[in-house]
């Protein structure tokens, strides 16, 4: 099965042998992908049974727990290499409290999420007066799990606040590709964000 | 003639008795120079003898684990919902062995069998034995079976703490240990239960300081309020709610204290049946055994220290209405698990029925066991 470009362009910024949490890992597919192909050690956290049982199936190591429980009940300080969330961010309560406890856990954090400063979202918002509605955002207000949407600009802002050093960035559209444009003007063309962190 | 027994059991199995003449120290200082171990076994070990899986049973269990000892019982082994062809503990691929622990009253060598050096009765006589004994001796049947290694250990409640000191004790002899509504220890409340079973079991006029075989007595109301105190322990208050309520028997009030609520009459007959086919002396030395249960004590109380010293893979499972072994017990193994750098998986099973829960066929619970095992087999080559 091909990868998600995102979990591609992950896991070459992990290196192998790496000790790596995966917050939220749903089915397993990037924990199972570092496995076999970057000899990656390490345990998901993931809060619904069905991607847990996937997990054991595959054969990896999953916690089935909510992320803020889970982060604060079972690790202890600096015990991964690298601690990832993929699509997370936005749904959970305290995204910024989640980011320093990723850095306590680990030495370095790769997240992704949604552009809330695209185009299309500024566009939807300034002339149809409407909350965005897109490729990578595609449930209404009403009925959607995120609940702490951002830009990248705020991102990069909050790490700044929190004194978080960012290593990399790369910036696709909802396909999980790039091209020169988004990498000229990436909060206003990039639809998704991969970051890497640290102290 | 129809089929007796459903195509997904075992079907009919009889039980298997082995003796060892090899001393058993206990952890006690105490030694059994002799003993007897009675165990069951379904399916077939493989050619390579790497497809053993070892059920350890809970309080009040013994080696009948699964299928049917004659055509006309009624009711199956305790674990029939995960033991059988094409379940979690597949007995197509697995080759599984359930033994009655020592100090049981099924066969096993225990209070209730006569003492060799005697000629009567063990009784009260019988060593306190401890789950680390228990592992001891389990791991002599498994050498007398050619069994050098289990593909898993598993077992639920006071089964899981066996699996846990499996792990720890003889990490080179057991690939995966399955933990199911256990915990690292017992807690002050845990030990408190224990202690008012065994104070009305030692309270009972016929227990005769445990030696009431002689006197062709049985401590009933002792062992029978034991067993409805434990069986309290082992619902959740929603199931008991959603099984009785506030039913009455008769449609008004009594005024008096006969048996008036629904709930009474099934805890009555609870402790009833229970007394019919469970010994008190055995009683007293299962709720010992788990209160002396602590494996870290070993390791200066640090159970990350004691499970570095495991090789095995672990499951830990637990249901959010166990009150008894509650979810917050499990995490302490898996968080135990975790500083000690193990592989282990957890998964927190939303039921309702409480600690009994881990007997049930809950669909998202036999997923997790069945998907966990398939991995077991796999690597196995069962």
């Amino acid at each position: 099965m091909e990868l998600r470009t995102d979990l591609q362009l992950i896991s070459e910024w992990i290196r192998p042998g790496s000790r790596v949490l995966d917050l939220g890992c749903g089915d397993g597919t990037l924990l199972r992908h570092l496995r076999d192909s970057r000899q990656v050690t390490g345990y998901g956290l993931e809060l619904d049974p069905d991607n847990v049982i996937a997990c054991i199936d595959a054969g990896l190591n999953v916690i089935h727990s909510n992320l803020d429980d889970g982060l604060q009940q079972y690790f202890d300080d600096n015990s991964f290499d690298v601690v990832v969330m993929t699509q997370a961010l936005q749904v959970v309560h305290y995204p910024a409290w989640l980011i320093t406890e990723m850095l306590r856990v680990g030495r370095e954090g790769i997240v992704t999420f949604p552009n809330f400063g695209h185009w299309q979202c500024r566009l939807q918002l300034a002339l149809g007066g409407h909350m965005p509605v897109s490729r990578t955002l595609p449930n209404p207000w009403y009925d959607t799990q995120n609940i702490h949407l951002c830009t990248f600009r705020d991102f990069e802002d909050l790490c700044r606040q929190k004194d978080i050093r960012i290593l990399e960035r790369t910036v696709v559209d909802h396909a999980h590709r790039t091209s020169l444009g988004m990498r000229l003007l990436p909060n206003l063309l990039g639809e998704v964000a991969i970051y890497r962190f640290t102290r | 003639m129809p089929e007796p027994f459903p195509p997904d059991s075992v079907g009919l199995v009889t039980p298997a008795r082995q003796h060892f003449d090899q001393p058993l120290e206990l952890v006690s200082g105490r030694v059994l120079e002799s003993y007897d171990l009675v165990y069951e076994t379904y399916g077939e070990l493989n050619a390579a003898r790497s497809n053993g899986i070892l059920i350890c049973h809970a309080l009040s269990g013994d080696h009948h684990a699964a299928g049917y000892h004659s055509p006309e019982d009624r009711k199956p082994g305790w674990w029939e919902t995960a033991i059988g062809p094409g379940k979690p503990i597949d007995t197509n691929r697995f080759f599984v062995v359930s033994v009655n622990n020592l100090g049981g009253c099924k066969g096993s060598t225990g209070p209730n069998t006569p003492n060799p050096a005697t000629g009567q009765f063990y009784g009260p006589d019988f060593p306190i034995v401890t789950v680390k004994d228990w592992v001891n001796s389990q791991q002599r049947l498994a050498e007398s079976l050619g069994i050098e290694r289990w593909a898993a250990v598993i077992g639920g409640s006071l089964g899981g703490m066996q699996a846990l000191q499996w792990a720890i004790d003889h990490p080179d002899r057991i690939a995966h240990a399955v933990v199911i509504a256990a915990a690292p220890k017992l807690s002050a409340q845990n030990i408190a239960f224990n202690e008012v079973a065994r104070q009305a079991i030692l309270t009972d006029p016929e227990f005769h300081e445990g030696r009431y075989y002689e006197q062709g007595v049985v401590p009933r109301r002792g062992l029978m309020l034991a067993r409805m105190l434990g069986h309290i322990t082992y619902l959740s208050d929603e199931s008991m709610g959603a099984k009785f309520g506030r039913e009455l028997r008769e449609q008004k009030l009594q005024f008096g204290y006969g048996v008036e609520f629904q709930v009474e009459s099934y805890l009555r007959y609870q402790g009833e049946s229970f007394v019919e086919r469970f010994d008190a002396n055995t009683y007293l030395l299962m709720t010992r055994a788990l209160d002396y249960f602590d494996p870290a004590g070993d390791y200066g109380n640090d159970l990350p220290a004691a499970l570095r010293r495991a090789s095995c893979d672990f499951l830990v499972v637990s249901f959010t209405s166990d009150w008894r072994f509650a979810p917050e017990r499990s995490r302490e193994i898996v968080k135990g698990l975790l500083d000690a750098d193990r592989n282990v998986s957890y998964a927190e099973i939303e039921a309702t029925q409480g600690h009994d829960a881990f007997l049930m066929p809950l669909p998202k619970y036999l997923d997790v066991f069945h998907a966990y095992m398939r991995r077991v087999a796999d690597e196995v080559g069962a």
